[in-house]
C-alpha cells in the first residue's frame, strides 16, 4: 500500500494533488510586516521544509496553515491559502474543522500532563470517538507509527512527563496522528532534542511521508536536505527561492539562496 | 486501513462549536456578575445614603434623632486607629520581612515561620479579637481604647504585610545588592540603602492595602468591647474610643428606615476613605516605579 | 598624578572611618537580633491564640461537660437555671450559611477564572481584575447592609416564607464575597498552566471549551480546590454579614428559610451585651471561638497540604 502511495506521488497531474495553495499573502504583526506576498504550492505526500534565518517568517507561515497564529494578539493576515479548495482565512471556516485536518508537531515536547494513554486517546475522544476498542487500536497504531510503541507499551498508563525529551516529541507526533490528519506541520521539531533522538525522529519523518503529506520549518540545512522533496528558503518574510531539494542544494538560482546554504550568513 | 470515520468527526464538529460558544457567553456572564453586583451595592448605597451625605453629616457627633446624627466621632476614631496601626504593623511586617529574606537561613526555624505566617493569614478576624481582649483587654489592662485596638488590627494584618514586603524584597535583582558588597558595604548598609529603597513600592503598597483591611474590619473591634455609640472624642491611646464600621454596624442593626440610611452615608464616608487610601497607593506605585 | 593623591587621601579617609566605626560594627550583629524578634511576633500570636482559646475553653468545660457541648441539640446559655450548651445548633448555622455560599460562589468564581484565563484578550483582563479586586476589598459590615437592607427584601418578594433573619440572603452575600477569592486565585493557577499545552490541544482541532475543561482544569486542579477550600475557610469565619442579616436563634434545622446563629454571630451577640466577666457564658464565646478556629484550621491545612501534594511539574 505505501507503495503505490510513494508512486502515486512521484508525478502526475498537479492539480487534484495540491494539499495548499498560498496566493499573496501578507502578515503583520501590529506595524511589522513579518510575511511579503508569499505564493507557495505544497503536494500531496510530498516533505516540504522551509527553510531560512531566525526571524525569516518560517515558523509564522507554518502557524498561519492552520490558524494558530490567531493565537497572538495584534496580527493582521491578508490574502488567502487554499487548502483543498478552500480558503482557510475565510472566518466561516471553522478552524476546529482545519485543525483537525491539518495536524501540529511544536517546537518544545508539550505533552499534556496525563497518561501516555491520555494523550494519544485525547483528539480521538474530542472528536467524539468513545470505543474502548477503537480507542485502543488508535492508541497502539498511532505509537507504532511514531516508532515509540516498543519503548511505552508496557507504561502506557504513567505520567508522559516521566519520558525523556525526544521520547515526549514522539508521543505527541503520535498523539497528532492519532486523528488520521491529512497534513502534518511541524515547527523545528528537533531543535530541543538531543542528536540521538534528532536521528529518530529524522527516521520516522522517511516513514511519515509514505502516509502524510509534511511541511517542515528547520532551522537545520542537513535536515532539509536529508528528509524534503521541495525546500522553500524565506529571508525577510520573503520567499527567495522554492524548488526541489536537490536543485535548491546543488544549484540555487538565487544568490542569496547559495549565500544561505554555503553558510555566508544566518 | 483507517480507524477514524472522518465523516462523523465532521458531523461531531457542528454542536463542539455551538457548545465552545455557549459556554464562552456562559462564563463571560458569569464575570460580568461581579461587576453587576458592585454596581448594585454602589448604587444602593449612594441613592440611599446620599440625602444624609453632606458636611453636617460629617462634623455632627452621634445621636437619637436620626436628622442631627453625624459620624464625627467614629471617622475620627478610625483616624485614631490607622495613627496606631500603621506603625506598628510596618515596624513589625517589614521586619519580619527582612529577617525572612536576608538574615534567615534555609531550616525548620524558617520554614516554621513562613508556614505560621500563612496560616495566620487564615484565622478568622474574630478570634484575633479574643486575642486582643484576653491580652490586651484585660491582661494588660488596656480597657477598649485605641492601643488595645490598634495592637489587634495589627497583628491581625501582619501576615498581609510581611508577604507583600517578602515579594517585594525578594524582587530587588542580586545585581544591586552586588554592587554594594562590592564597594565594601556591609549587610546592613546594603539593605537600609539599596533594598529597602528599592522595594519601597511594594511594601507601601502592601501597607496600604493592611491598612484598608484594618479599617474596615468590624468584628474584632465588637469583641474588644468597643462601644457602638460614643458622644465624645478620645485625648490619648489610652482613651476609649470608636470607629466607622462599628456606627455602621450600629445603624444597620435598627430596623428604622432612617437609621438604614444613615447606615448608607455611613458606609459612603467609609468607602470614600479606602479610596483615598488607594489613590495614594496607586500614587506611590507610579511616583516610586522604578525599571532595572 | 594629581588622581593618585585624590585616591590615596579617599582611601585613607575611608580606613580611618573603618577604624572608628569597629566599635558600632556590633550593631551589624545586632540587626538580625532585632529583626528575628519582630519574626517573633508573629509566632507569639498563634502562640497567644492558642494559649487563649486552649485556658479559657479549659476554664469552660470544668463548668459544662465536654459531652454536652458536643451532643446537646440546644443552644440556650442566657438562662441561668435551665442553661443549655449544645455547640451542634450554632455549627449547623454555620454549615448552612457556608454551603449557600460555596454553591453561589464555586461556580461563578470558577467560570470567572475560566473566562480570564481561557477567553479574555489582555486588554478585558486589566479591566476585570482591578474591579474583582474591589469587590475583595469591600469591608465586610458592607456586604451586611447590603443582604440585610437589598438581598432579603428581594428574596422574601419571592419567598414569601422567608422570615426576615435567615440563612439564605447572609450565605448567598457571603458567596458573592468569596467570588473574588476563588476567582483570582483559580485564574492564578490556570494561567500556570504552560501555553505550548494549550497551544498542542488547540493544535488537534480542540475548541477553547475543551481545552479549558479536558487538558487546563485538570492540570490546575489542585490550585482551584486550594482556593475553594480557602473560600470555606473564609466563609467559616465570616462573622458581620451573618451577625446583621442571620439572626440570633440557634437551631438545629437545614431549613435555610429561618433565622440562625452562627458560631461568629454568637461571639458578637455575647460580646456586644453586659455579661459579666468570668461568668460561664463569658467563657462559651472561647469554646466557640476554638471549636471556630478548629475548623478553619484544619480548612487551611487542607488548603496547603493539596496545594503541595498534588502540584503539578511541566
Amino acid at each position: 500500500m505505501s507503495e503505490t502511495q510513494t508512486q502515486k506521488s512521484v508525478k502526475g497531474n498537479n492539480d487534484t494533488k495540491l494539499v495548499y495553495k498560498t496566493n499573496g499573502l501578507n502578515l503583520w504583526y501590529g506595524e511589522n510586516h513579518a510575511l511579503k506576498d508569499i505564493q507557495l504550492n505544497v503536494v500531496e505526500n510530498e516533505v516540504t521544509a522551509i527553510i531560512g534565518p531566525s526571524g525569516c517568517g518560517k515558523s509564522t507561515y507554518i502557524k498561519t496553515l492552520n490558524r494558530m497564529i490567531e493565537l497572538i494578539p495584534g496580527v493582521k493576515v491578508t490574502g488567502e491559502i487554499v487548502y483543498r479548495g478552500r480558503n482557510i482565512l475565510d472566518k466561516s471556516y471553522p478552524v476546529e474543522e482545519l485543525r483537525t485536518k491539518v495536524g501540529m508537531v511544536f517546537q518544545k515536547p508539550n505533552p499534556f500532563p496525563k497518561s501516555i494513554y491520555e494523550n494519544v486517546v485525547y483528539g480521538p475522544r474530542i472528536h467524539g470517538i468513545r470505543d474502548k476498542k477503537i480507542l485502543d487500536q488508535i492508541v497502539e497504531k498511532s505509537l507504532r507509527g511514531a516508532a515509540i510503541w516498543d519503548e511505552v507499551k508496557d507504561r502506557l498508563n504513567t505520567n508522559a512527563y516521566g519520558l525523556s525529551g525526544g521520547q515526549q516529541q514522539r508521543l505527541c507526533i503520535a498523539r497528532c496522528m492519532a486523528i488520521e490528519p491529512d497534513v502534518i506541520l511541524m515547527d523545528e521539531p528537533t531543535s530541543a532534542l538531543d542528536p540521538i533522538s534528532t536521528l529518530k525522529v529524522e527516521e520516522l519523518l522517511q516513514e511519515l511521508k509514505k502516509n502524510f503529506s509534511i511541511i517542515i520549518v528547520t532551522h537545520n540545512m542537513q535536515q532539509a536536505a536529508r528528509i524534503s522533496d521541495k525546500t522553500a528558503f524565506f529571508l525577510n518574510g520573503e520567499v527567495i527561492e522554492f524548488s526541489e531539494t536537490d536543485k535548491i542544494f546543488s544549484n540555487p538560482s538565487d544568490k542569496r539562496t547559495e549565500d544561505y546554504i554555503t553558510g555566508r550568513f544566518g | 486501513m483507517k480507524l477514524i470515520d472522518h465523516s462523523r468527526v465532521l458531523n461531531h464538529m457542528k454542536p463542539r462549536v455551538s457548545f465552545n460558544i455557549f459556554f464562552r457567553s456562559l462564563f463571560l456572564l458569569a464575570t460580568l456578575f461581579g461587576l453587576l453586583v458592585l454596581g448594585i451595592l454602589l448604587y444602593r448605597i449612594i441613592s440611599q445614603g446620599l440625602p444624609y451625605f453632606n458636611f453636617q453629616f460629617l462634623q455632627n457627633l452621634p445621636s437619637r434623632n436620626p436628622e442631627q446624627a453625624g459620624v464625627y466621632t467614629a471617622l475620627i476614631g478610625s483616624i485614631w486607629l490607622m495613627a496606631v496601626v500603621a506603625p506598628v504593623s510596618l515596624i513589625l511586617g517589614v521586619g519580619t520581612a527582612i529577617f525572612l529574606e536576608e538574615y534567615a537561613k534555609k531550616n525548620a526555624i524558617t520554614t516554621f515561620i513562613q508556614i505560621n505566617i500563612s496560616n495566620l493569614a487564615g484565622v478568622p478576624s474574630i478570634v484575633f479579637g479574643l486575642l486582643g481582649l484576653t491580652v490586651f483587654v484585660r491582661a494588660f489592662a488596656l480597657g477598649s481604647s485605641v492601643l488595645a485596638a490598634g495592637l489587634t488590627m495589627s497583628l491581625l494584618v501582619l501576615p498581609v504585610i510581611i508577604v507583600a514586603s517578602q515579594e517585594a524584597i525578594r524582587s530587588v535583582p542580586k545585581e544591586l545588592r552586588h554592587a554594594s558588597y562590592g564597594l565594601g558595604a556591609t549587610k546592613w548598609q546594603t539593605i537600609l540603602r539599596v533594598v529597602l529603597p528599592a522595594a519601597i513600592p511594594g511594601i507601601l503598597t502592601g501597607g496600604i492595602l493592611a491598612l484598608s483591611r484594618a479599617i474596615g474590619e468590624t468584628a474584632p473591634l465588637v469583641v474588644l468591647g468597643l462601644p457602638l455609640f460614643l458622644a465624645f472624642l478620645p485625648r490619648s491611646v489610652f482613651d476609649i474610643f470608636t470607629v466607622l464600621p462599628m456606627q455602621i454596624f450600629n445603624w444597620t442593626s435598627r430596623p428604622q428606615e432612617e437609621f438604614q440610611a444613615l447606615a448608607a452615608a455611613g458606609i459612603m464616608v467609609l468607602l470614600i476613605l479606602l479610596l483615598l487610601l488607594n489613590t495614594i497607593a496607586v500614587l506611590i506605585r507610579n511616583r516610586y516605579q522604578r525599571r532595572y | 598624578m594629581g588622581d593618585e593623591n585624590v585616591n590615596h587621601s579617599i582611601q585613607d579617609l575611608i580606613s580611618k572611618k573603618f577604624k572608628k566605626k569597629r566599635a558600632g560594627f556590633s550593631f551589624e550583629r545586632l540587626v538580625p537580633i532585632l529583626l528575628f524578634i519582630t519574626a517573633l511576633i508573629s509566632v507569639l500570636t498563634t502562640i497567644g491564640i492558642v494559649l487563649t482559646l486552649i485556658f479559657e475553653t479549659i476554664t469552660f468545660f470544668t463548668r459544662v461537660s465536654i459531652v454536652e457541648f458536643l451532643t446537646a441539640k440546644k443552644w440556650f446559655p442566657f438562662s441561668e437555671t435551665h442553661g443549655s450548651y449544645g455547640i451542634l445548633p450554632l455549627v449547623t448555622g454555620t454549615l448552612k450559611v457556608t454551603g449557600i455560599a460555596i454553591l453561589v460562589a464555586v461556580p461563578i468564581g470558577i467560570a470567572s477564572a475560566i473566562y480570564l484565563s481561557e477567553y479574555a484578550t489582555e486588554k478585558t483582563k486589566k479591566i476585570i481584575k482591578p474591579i474583582l479586586e474591589v469587590l475583595a476589598g469591600i469591608p465586610t459590615i458592607v456586604y451586611g447592609y447590603f443582604a440585610l437592607t437589598f438581598v432579603t427584601p428581594i428574596l422574601r418578594n419571592v419567598m414569601p416564607g422567608l422570615e426576615i433573619f435567615n440563612a439564605l440572603s447572609p450565605g448567598i452575600v457571603i458567596g458573592i464575597m468569596i467570588i473574588p477569592m476563588i476567582a483570582s486565585l483559580s485564574e492564578d493557577a490556570m494561567s500556570s498552566v504552560p501555553n505550548s499545552i494549550r497551544e498542542g490541544a488547540l493544535g488537534l482541532g480542540s475548541t477553547k471549551f475543551e481545552v479549558a475543561f479536558k487538558v487546563v482544569l485538570p492540570s490546575a486542579l489542585s490550585g482551584i480546590i486550594a482556593s475553594i477550600v480557602l473560600a470555606v475557610s473564609r466563609a467559616i469565619g465570616e462573622t458581620m454579614i451573618v451577625t446583621v442579616a442571620g439572626g440570633s436563634t440557634p437551631t438545629l434545622t437545614w431549613d435555610v428559610t429561618r433565622s440562625i446563629q452562627t458560631m461568629t454571630a454568637y461571639i458578637v451577640q455575647v460580646s456586644q451585651g453586659d455579661v459579666g466577666y468570668g461568668t460561664t457564658v463569658y467563657y462559651s464565646i472561647y469554646a466557640v471561638g476554638m471549636t471556630l478556629f478548629l475548623f478553619t484550621l484544619i480548612m487551611n491545612f487542607i488548603a496547603q497540604f493539596v496545594s503541595r501534594r498534588f502540584r503539578e511539574e511541566y
